[in-house]
């Protein structure tokens, strides 16, 4: 009130305190760095300490060979690494195909309780220890096929990402506008394939970003695999059958006696931070190109 | 062609020059191409709409005015079904097509929609190609494809007097064009569905009136064709492109309901309803 009456007895425009203020300003700005740079350490340390303890053992023949005795001489992986690739895939394929089906699901039809039941079980399911879904797997795979296989790793490294993948399809397709839906509708075409052929396409780089991060996820698990994939010394070509995997091999080699062993691990987790590095940059990079796509 | 005499709504009496002879013929009753009757719209518990019963005549243009949150809208997408999208919204009484209740229970919504356009307030077209855009309606109910489809994307457009603009660009991204051209791609889009009936909820309150004295241009040269309902909070344009015009107004509980439905020559000469007048002389609302 008394504002509007009296404007000439407004403080000055120069502020007595600004020293202050610029100091404080600086003293901020010091701790924020401060605090990123802390939690850039780990980050740091982790990639240093892979490259300079993987790379010496790293060559083709971990590529190349399989697995030897460590009398025989420098074996490789490379069963694991097809392995990995083959569960990796076919986790990917069966993750993406039911995780983006959830995701339509609870954005486009997801109002009553079902939905609100899904919506739990997949916040819930993303806290459960990868540990207990390989058990899980384990009794629902394992158990009936009576062999361990890259089908129930697949499925368990699966069931890892379908949270993941259900949550950020549901976000990406929400954050469509309504009023495609409403012109896609419009024009007498049933609702769901509108879903299909507008509204996804629309959502697709942050679908495709969130996917390729939850493979990245998935693929250097090693605990739903322990008594799922289970791990092979050999080649595998059946899917129904034993198959090995870096981690698991990983896991093998860095808790065994051999020095050798423990050289091959160090490269094995180089190799697997490098494909789980060059995912994410891939997802990263998509969703980039795609953002500046659309300006 | 009715020409552009603008009246001098909201700015006092409303004199209407000299309806022509020519105009007489063209504003003569037509059949009811679409007719609501006794039409009541809940959104929950709310009453959003009372006993609306009306008659849209066959390739004539409706425009419905009246005051804001009145129930324009809300009637406009009782026409095509829209509001089955909404969850909790519930309609009561009978809206006909060509003598056939579309809340009838073996019709399928798709199919009322197919034949019932509809054109929005704010231009929406698909994150697609211009082609893409056009084309999507007949690709979808499988209709044409190849040659008869691209035919049928170009004679769209021709009608949506975009075609000049666009025909070297078809396979550019449509959030390129212009926010008029957009609004027209949308009307090229409804039409390429070859509807019955063409809705549109202010179609042109987004554009400049440059644009919009197009999109008149464009429902006057559509209405020998189509018939069209528009929603409008410009009375001149009202005035200028409809044959017939419909006013609403909300009660105390704000539900909305029809005062009265005339030719539009007589509504903004000598309404019936005093509260017509008032409210297109400015008077209130
Ligand atoms: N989805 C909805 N849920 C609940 N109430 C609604 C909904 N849509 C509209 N309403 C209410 O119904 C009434 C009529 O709304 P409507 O949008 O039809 O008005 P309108 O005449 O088109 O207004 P405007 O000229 O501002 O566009 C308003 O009171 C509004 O608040
Ligand atoms: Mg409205």
């Amino acid at each position: 009130m008394s504002s509007a009456s009296a404007p000439a007895a407004r403080p000055s425009l120069a502020l007595a305190s600004l020293q202050r203020r610029r100091l404080t300003n600086w003293l901020m700005l010091g701790l924020i760095v401060l605090a990123l740079a802390v939690s850039l350490v780990p980050l740091v340390a982790v990639l240093a300490y892979a490259i300079v303890n993987g790379l010496p053992g790293l060559s083709a023949t971990l590529f190349t060979r399989l697995p030897r005795p460590v009398d025989v001489g420098a074996g490789g992986m490379a069963n694991s690494m097809v392995g990995s690739l083959v569960i990796v895939a076919i986790a990917a394929l069966l993750g993406t195909a039911l995780g983006i089906a959830g995701g339509i699901y609870l954005a486009e039809y997801g109002h009553g309780k079902l939905a609100f039941l899904v919506r739990f079980f997949a916040d819930v399911l993303s806290g459960v220890p990868s540990i207990a879904i390989g058990l899980f797997v384990y009794v629902l795979l394992v158990v009936p096929m009576h062999s361990f296989s890259a089908l129930a790793g697949a499925v368990a490294l699966a069931i890892l990402m379908l949270p993941l993948v259900v949550r950020t399809s549901e976000e990406m397709l929400k954050l469509v506008p309504g009023s495609l839906r409403e012109a896609g509708v419009a024009l007498g075409v049933p609702r769901w394939r509108v879903v299909l052929s507008v509204l996804l396409p629309a959502a697709a780089s942050g679908i495709i970003t969130g996917t390729l991060l939850a493979v990245a996820r998935i693929a250097g698990e090693t605990a739903p695999l322990l008594f799922t994939a289970f791990g092979n010394e050999f080649w595998q070509r059946s899917l129904v059958k034993p198959i090995d995997a870096v981690p698991l091999r990983l896991f093998k080699y860095a808790i065994g006696p051999y020095d050798a062993w423990h050289t091959l691990a160090q490269s094995a987790a180089l190799v697997l931070i490098l494909f789980v590095l060059l995912l994410s940059i891939g997802a990263r990079y998509y969703a980039g190109r795609n953002r500046l796509q659309r300006q | 062609m009715m020409e552009s005499q603008l009246l001098p709504v909201r700015a006092g009496i409303v004199p209407r020059v000299a309806a022509t002879a020519a105009a007489a013929i063209r504003d003569a009753p037509r059949a009811a191409k679409m007719r609501s009757e006794h039409l009541n719209v809940y959104y929950g518990g709310f009453r959003a709409l009372i006993d609306i019963s009306l008659d849209i005549p066959e390739r004539q243009i409706l425009a419905i005015i009246g005051p804001s949150g009145c129930g324009k809208s809300t009637f406009l997408r009782t026409l095509n079904r829209m509001h089955d999208l909404a969850p909790g919204t519930r309609i009561e009484g009978t809206i006909l097509l060509n003598g056939e209740d579309i809340y009838g229970a073996s019709v399928d919504p798709a199919q009322v929609r197919a034949r019932v356009g509809m054109v929005f307030q704010r231009p929406n077209p698909f994150p697609k190609s211009i082609f893409d855009n056009v084309a999507f309606g007949p690709r979808m109910h499988r209709r044409a494809k190849g040659g008869a489809l691209a035919d049928l994307v170009e004679h769209s457009l021709r009608s949506a007097a975009l075609w000049e603009e666009v025909k070297h660009k078809l396979h550019q991204w449509a959030y390129a064009l212009s926010g008029g051209q957009q609004q027209r791609l949308c009307i090229a889009r409804a039409l390429a569905m070859e509807p019955d009936v063409l809705l549109m909820d202010e179609p042109a309150s987004a554009l400049d009136p440059i644009a919009t004295l197009k999109i008149e241009e464009l429902m006057q040269e559509l209405s020998r064709r189509y018939t069209i309902v528009i929603v409008t909070h410009n009375m001149q344009q009202a005035a200028r492109v409809a044959h017939r015009t419909a006013f609403f107004m909300a009660n105390e509980q704000r539900a909305g309901f029809l005062v009265e439905c005339s030719d539009t020559a007589t509504m903004f000469t000598t309404p019936a309803d005093k509260r017509t007048e008032d409210y297109i002389t400015g008077r209130f609302g």
